[in-house]
Order: C-alpha cells, then sequence, then structure tokens
C-alpha cells in the first residue's frame, strides 16, 4: 500500500470563513453546470473549474479551505445538506436533472461502502455493482409480491446484500491484496450471468419495481405546494440525501473511532497489529459487511426509483465505475467519494460527446492521478477523533 | 537463575522451515524485572526466537511459559493479551498514520472495540480517547518532551531514532511484563543509539518490574544494560553468562570471527 501523505497536512493554516464561501462556490458551479444545456459552455466550465482547482492546489489555498473545513466538520456536513436541498429546490419540476442528483446520492452512498471496505480495512471490491444490484433485486421482489412496509424493503435491500456478501468472506479472509480483488471480479461476472439466465427474477428481461411509499405517501406523484407541482422524483432525491447523510455520518463516526484505528491498521501492517492484539478477521469481516450493506440500501432505493431494473444496470463496468469513483475522490476520504461520484455521473450526462468514450476517459484519469496525485482529488487527512478538539 | 523463577522459558524450542533448522532445541529463560541480551551472528534465529514466542512462527517442537503458564502455539493475539510486547528489527509502524494512532495500536487491550461505543456512544468514547491521550502524551515525554507536542503529525514526518521510540512507546503503553526489543539501534548514528539506550534505561526505572530481552548487535549497548546474555549461532545456544564470561569464551570468538 503506497504511503497516502498529504504533505501540508497538517501544517496548513485554516483560513476562517473559507469553507462557508468554498461551499458556496461550489454549490454555484452545480446549479450553473446542472443549468447550461451547451456542450460548448459546459466544456469550457469543466477547463475553467480544473484551472481554479489547479492553481488552489498550486498555491496551497484548497489545502488551507480544507484545513479549515476539517475544523469544522459538522457545519461541513449541514453545509452540504443545505447544498443539496438548494439544487432539489432550483430544479423542482426538471425529471432530468433530478434523476442525476439522485443518482449521484445513491452512488455516494454505495461507494461509502467501497471506502470503508477498501479505503479502510484494504479489501479491495469490483463488485460494488452487485451488491447494489442484490439491493436492487430485493426491493423489486419484495415490493411487487409483498406487502412489507418500504423503509423496511430498504433495510432488507442492505440485510440481503450483508449476507449475500457473506458467501465471500472467506475466499476474501484467505486471499491477500490482488487475489481477494480476483474474487470479488469473480463474483461480479458470476452476478449479472446469475441473474440473465434466472428465469424468477426475471431473466435478461428484469425485474418491474413498485415506487416508494414512505408512511402512505407514494413517491409515484409529486408533492405539491400552491400552485408549484414539483417532479415525483424530487421525492427520491430527499430520501437518497437522507440515506446517505446518515451513511456519511456512520463512516465519519467509523473512521474517527478505535475501530477505523483498527482497520487502518490491519490495512497497513497486519502482522505487526495482530502482534498488539487486533484481529485482523473481525474488522476485515465488519468492513466487507458493512460495505456490502450500504451498497444494498444504496440499490434497494435505487431500484425503485428506476421502477425498472435489469442485469445490465448491475455489471462488472459499473463495479469498476465504483471503484474509479473512490480512487479518484480520495482513498478513504468520504468526503472525495462526494466529489469523484459528481463529477463520474455527471459529467457524461452533460457532455453527451464524451458518454461512448466514458470508461475510456475514466480510465485515464484513474492512471493520472495514480500516477501524479496518488492520494486522490481530496487526498484524506489524519483522523481527528473528536472534530475541533485539541490538545489540553 | 535466581529469584522466583523464570518469567519466560523456552524448553527445548526448536523451529524448521523445511531442511532449515532455525532455531535448534533452544534452552532459555529470563528472570522477572532482568534484562537479557541476545546475541549472535546474523542468522543465528534471534528474530525466529522472537517470532515463535510471540506466535508469528509456530514453534515445531518444545514448549514457551510465560508467568507460570504454557503458552507454545498461542497467537500473537493471545500472547499480547498475556502480556508480552515487541519491537520490530526493521521499523513497522504504520508510516500515514499519526504518532498517536500508532501508540493507540499498541493500547488496542485498554480500548473498547465495540460498534455501539465507537458509533453511538461517543460521549464515553471521548473520554476514554482524552485519557488515552494523557497517557500517550506521558509516555512520549519520558523520551522525548518535543515529541509530545507533535502527537498527531504522521510517522513518515519524523526522523529514524524517534520512530524507534514510538514503537518502543507502541510496546510500552499496554504495561506489558515483558518488552521484546529487536535490534533497537539498527539504522542510527552512535549517539542515536546512546541516547536510547538511556532512555530505555529510564524508562524502565519508571515501569516497575518491566522484563527485557534485547537483540543487539552493538556490543558496548550490551555491555551497559543487560545482565545476562545468551550467544546463539545456527539456531543453537551456543554460551550464557555476564557480557564479559561469553566475550571471553572461545566458540563465541569462533561464531564471530571465524576459525584461524
Amino acid at each position: 500500500m503506497p504511503a497516502m501523505l498529504n504533505r501540508s497536512e497538517p501544517r496548513a493554516r485554516p483560513l476562517p470563513l473559507a469553507g462557508l464561501a468554498a461551499l458556496v462556490a461550489v454549490t454555484a458551479y452545480a446549479i450553473a453546470f446542472l443549468w447550461i444545456e451547451s456542450e460548448l459552455a459546459i466544456l469550457v466550465l469543466v477547463l475553467g473549474g480544473a484551472a481554479v482547482v489547479l492553481g488552489a492546489g498550486r498555491t496551497g489555498w484548497l489545502d488551507r479551505v480544507g484545513a479549515e473545513l476539517g475544523r469544522h466538520s459538522a457545519l461541513l456536513n449541514a453545509g452540504a445538506i443545505v447544498a443539496v436541498l438548494i439544487v432539489a429546490a432550483v430544479f423542482y419540476r426538471d425529471h432530468f436533472t433530478l434523476l442525476m442528483v439522485a443518482t449521484v446520492l445513491l452512488y455516494i452512498l454505495a461507494c461509502l461502502g467501497l471506502n470503508v471496505q477498501f479505503g479502510y480495512a484494504g479489501v479491495l471490491n469490483f463488485s460494488g455493482a452487485a451488491f447494489f444490484g442484490i439491493g436492487a433485486y430485493t426491493s423489486a421482489v419484495l415490493t411487487m409480491n409483498t406487502g412489507v412496509p418500504h423503509l423496511l424493503v430498504l433495510l432488507t435491500g442492505g440485510l440481503m446484500a450483508a449476507l449475500i456478501g457473506s458467501i465471500l468472506i472467506y475466499p476474501v479472509l484467505r486471499t491477500r491484496g490482488h487475489y481477494a480483488a480476483v474474487v470479488t471480479i469473480a463474483f461480479a461476472l458470476l452476478f449479472k450471468t446469475f441473474l440473465e439466465v434466472n428465469a424468477v427474477l426475471g431473466g435478461p428481461q428484469g425485474l418491474n419495481v413498485a415506487n416508494m411509499t414512505l408512511l402512505g405517501f407514494d413517491f409515484g406523484q409529486g408533492i405539491e405546494v400552491g400552485p408549484l407541482e414539483a417532479s415525483f422524483l424530487l421525492n427520491y432525491v430527499l430520501l437518497a440525501l437522507a440515506l446517505t447523510a446518515l451513511g456519511m455520518l456512520l463512516v465519519q463516526r467509523l473512521e474517527r473511532s478505535w475501530i477505523g484505528l483498527d482497520m487502518d491498521a490491519i490495512r497497513l501492517d497486519e502482522i505487526a497489529s495482530a502482534c498488539f492484539g487486533t484481529e485482523p478477521a473481525r474488522w476485515k469481516i465488519t468492513a466487507f459487511t458493512l460495505g456490502n450493506a450500504l451498497a444494498g440500501v444504496a440499490g434497494a432505493l435505487y431500484g425503485m426509483m428506476l421502477a425498472f431494473i435489469t442485469p445490465t444496470n448491475f455489471t462488472f463496468a459499473d463495479g469498476l465505475v465504483m471503484v474509479s469513483i473512490v480512487l479518484l475522490g480520495g482513498i478513504g476520504n468520504p468526503w472525495g467519494v462526494v466529489v469523484a461520484a459528481a463529477i463520474v455521473i455527471v459529467l457524461p450526462e452533460k457532455l453527451q460527446v464524451i458518454q461512448e468514450y466514458r470508461f475510456l476517459l475514466f480510465a485515464a484519469l484513474v492512471i493520472l492521478i495514480l500516477l501524479f496525485r496518488p492520494g486522490g482529488l481530496l487526498p484524506r487527512g489524519r483522523r481527528r477523533y473528536l472534530p475541533g478538539w485539541s490538545p489540553p | 537463575m535466581t529469584g522466583p523463577g523464570p518469567l519466560l522459558r523456552a524448553r527445548a524450542l526448536s523451529c524448521r522451515f523445511g531442511g532449515l533448522v532455525a532455531l535448534d532445541k533452544l534452552d532459555l529463560g529470563v528472570a522477572s524485572g532482568g534484562i537479557l541480551g541476545l546475541i549472535g551472528p546474523n542468522g543465528s534465529g534471534k528474530t525466529t526466537f522472537f517470532n515463535v514466542v510471540t506466535g508469528i512462527y509456530p514453534a515445531s517442537e518444545g514448549r514457551v511459559d510465560f508467568a507460570g503458564r504454557d503458552v507454545t502455539g498461542f497467537a500473537p493475539q493471545k500472547i499480547y493479551r498475556a502480556g508480552i510486547a515487541r519491537t520490530f528489527q526493521r521499523s513497522r509502524l504504520c508510516l500515514p498514520l499519526s504518532i498517536f494512532d500508532n501508540i493507540m495500536v499498541g493500547n488496542h487491550g485498554r480500548l473498547n472495540h465495540g460498534l455501539v461505543f465507537n458509533l453511538v456512544r461517543r460521549r464515553a468514547f471521548r473520554r476514554q480517547f482524552e485519557q488515552s491521550f494523557e497517557e500517550a502524551r506521558e509516555l512520549v515525554v519520558l523520551f522525548d518532551p518535543p515529541l509530545a507536542d507533535r502527537l498527531f503529525e504522521p510517522v513518515a514526518s519524523i526522523p529514524m531514532i524517534d520512530r524507534r521510540r514510538i514503537e518502543i512507546c507502541r510496546a510500552l503503553i499496554s504495561r506489558p511484563k515483558l518488552l521484546l526489543l529487536d535490534e533497537p539501534s539498527a539504522g542510527m548514528t552512535q549517539e542515536e543509539t546512546r541516547a536510547l539506550m538511556d532512555d530505555i534505561l529510564a524508562v524502565r526505572a519508571r515501569l516497575e518490574g518491566l522484563t527485557i530481552i534485547i537483540i543487539e548487535h552493538e556490543m558496548n549497548v550490551i555491555e551497559e544494560i543487560t545482565e545476562r546474555c545468551v550467544v546463539l549461532n545456527y539456531g543453537r545456544k551456543i554460551a550464557e553468562g555476564s557480557y564479559r564470561e561469553v566475550a571471553a569464551d572461545r566458540q563465541v570468538q569462533e561464531a564471530y570471527l571465524g576459525l584461524e
């Protein structure tokens, strides 16, 4: 495992109010990005954004903003939620944009799971899309055939993903490093084939999924406020936001605890940490199960949102996209996942010219990142067990 | 052997890898509170002995008793819980993690690792964190006071001698009964080695009853801090006694210098 060091951390001087300014700027940028339709203008926006980030990185401002945000974790969390709410309010009638925003949120939730597995415990999982798919298929089967309350369906999606994932635990524990990754590749390929030949699960034609209903409210209809009628997808954006925020909180607390330390320790040196009482198997199983559960919950809501799922939604290639989100964002940094998921999902939708080449472009981007910025776009900083705490 | 009997005793301990005999029927004991030096040429089985005692390698034959019970074949985690902590020949700290994180790896047995405690009961976690921070700082101050103000900097950013100190702190934070030091002076200058040995002796004076086994190539270190030494060659014990006695031993001289 390469040493992932942020050279300027923790020396970067925090910049008061810079965190807030950055949040506002990012929100405005996101709205502009989603609003503009001309591909040329989008291209200009992409290049402009990249130039600003590179420039800020060069001058150390990026690290200072990062240091400021690191000290005010709760503010950043709240700010991000408000930012998504603003974006959702701006595009309240726009199906296409809301679908994109909800997809980004659910991919964030799934990739937070992969981040726990790979970023913390060091278990590289290429079958993230398969666990996402297990969640979606669980919600298809349960919503169409049973009367299970839908909130429970989401939970069951996560539970099923964790449960089926436990089949993989033994081979993942037996093998190390790249070999464990190969096991997950095999599972991803098997999963899609299994779905395609399984008539009960719809085979290649897939399955219908019912709309989410929450406490009697059907997500198929848009919220009406006076004369304004929102798209039904706004409901999904809001629920996806709630789930992702909870997932984020869980992952942050995990990292800021002795468990986060245990996972880091076994990833970095299994033998040395075993000599101090850490049980590698226990933490690998915990990380793997928890990560799959997060992907499963995300997939369950994703299925309901799409209303119709097929095996091609959950291929090995989608699993690769998830892994590249974690690599691109910054291994082990949940905020990196947020930024990278937004880029990887929104960019090809807005720039249709690259849609066809997106795998090629993402592969190239991941290689460039690994070569020139191995910590990712937002490298993971030091662990802050208690944000805002400083030694007495 | 003097006192109430040995804290650690190995009897006819062997470790073979295929045809290679790394440890050959080794008998060895260290009294509670003592400092035992383990010396011998490269490849004579010193580190293998540590690895067998700490459960990294399985023993092929023989047994290890620690604090009056048989610990042969225990997993490394169980050995740690029994009260044995070690350092490694080539520093095995987690470089991207902070000094504090690394020391807390060694504190594993005294921290709560439950999911509910860590994820939900954050107030209780905060108390344990603050207490652990105080303990870590007190321990680091014994070695290097300025370093105690830098506990949240990554280990990768500190020099080799401080990394050794942190490795020793990681081993000591859990208050082990026995400390295994695997060549603490490796990769350090003479003065650094001196400073580190003074630290170890000072810390030992503070931690009552700490027993140490030290592997070392710097003979003046061995002479200065150990009470007894065991000399290994090809996995076998070839001499035992005070440093002066073993240094005068003809077999030992041959092992180190070769036959004339």
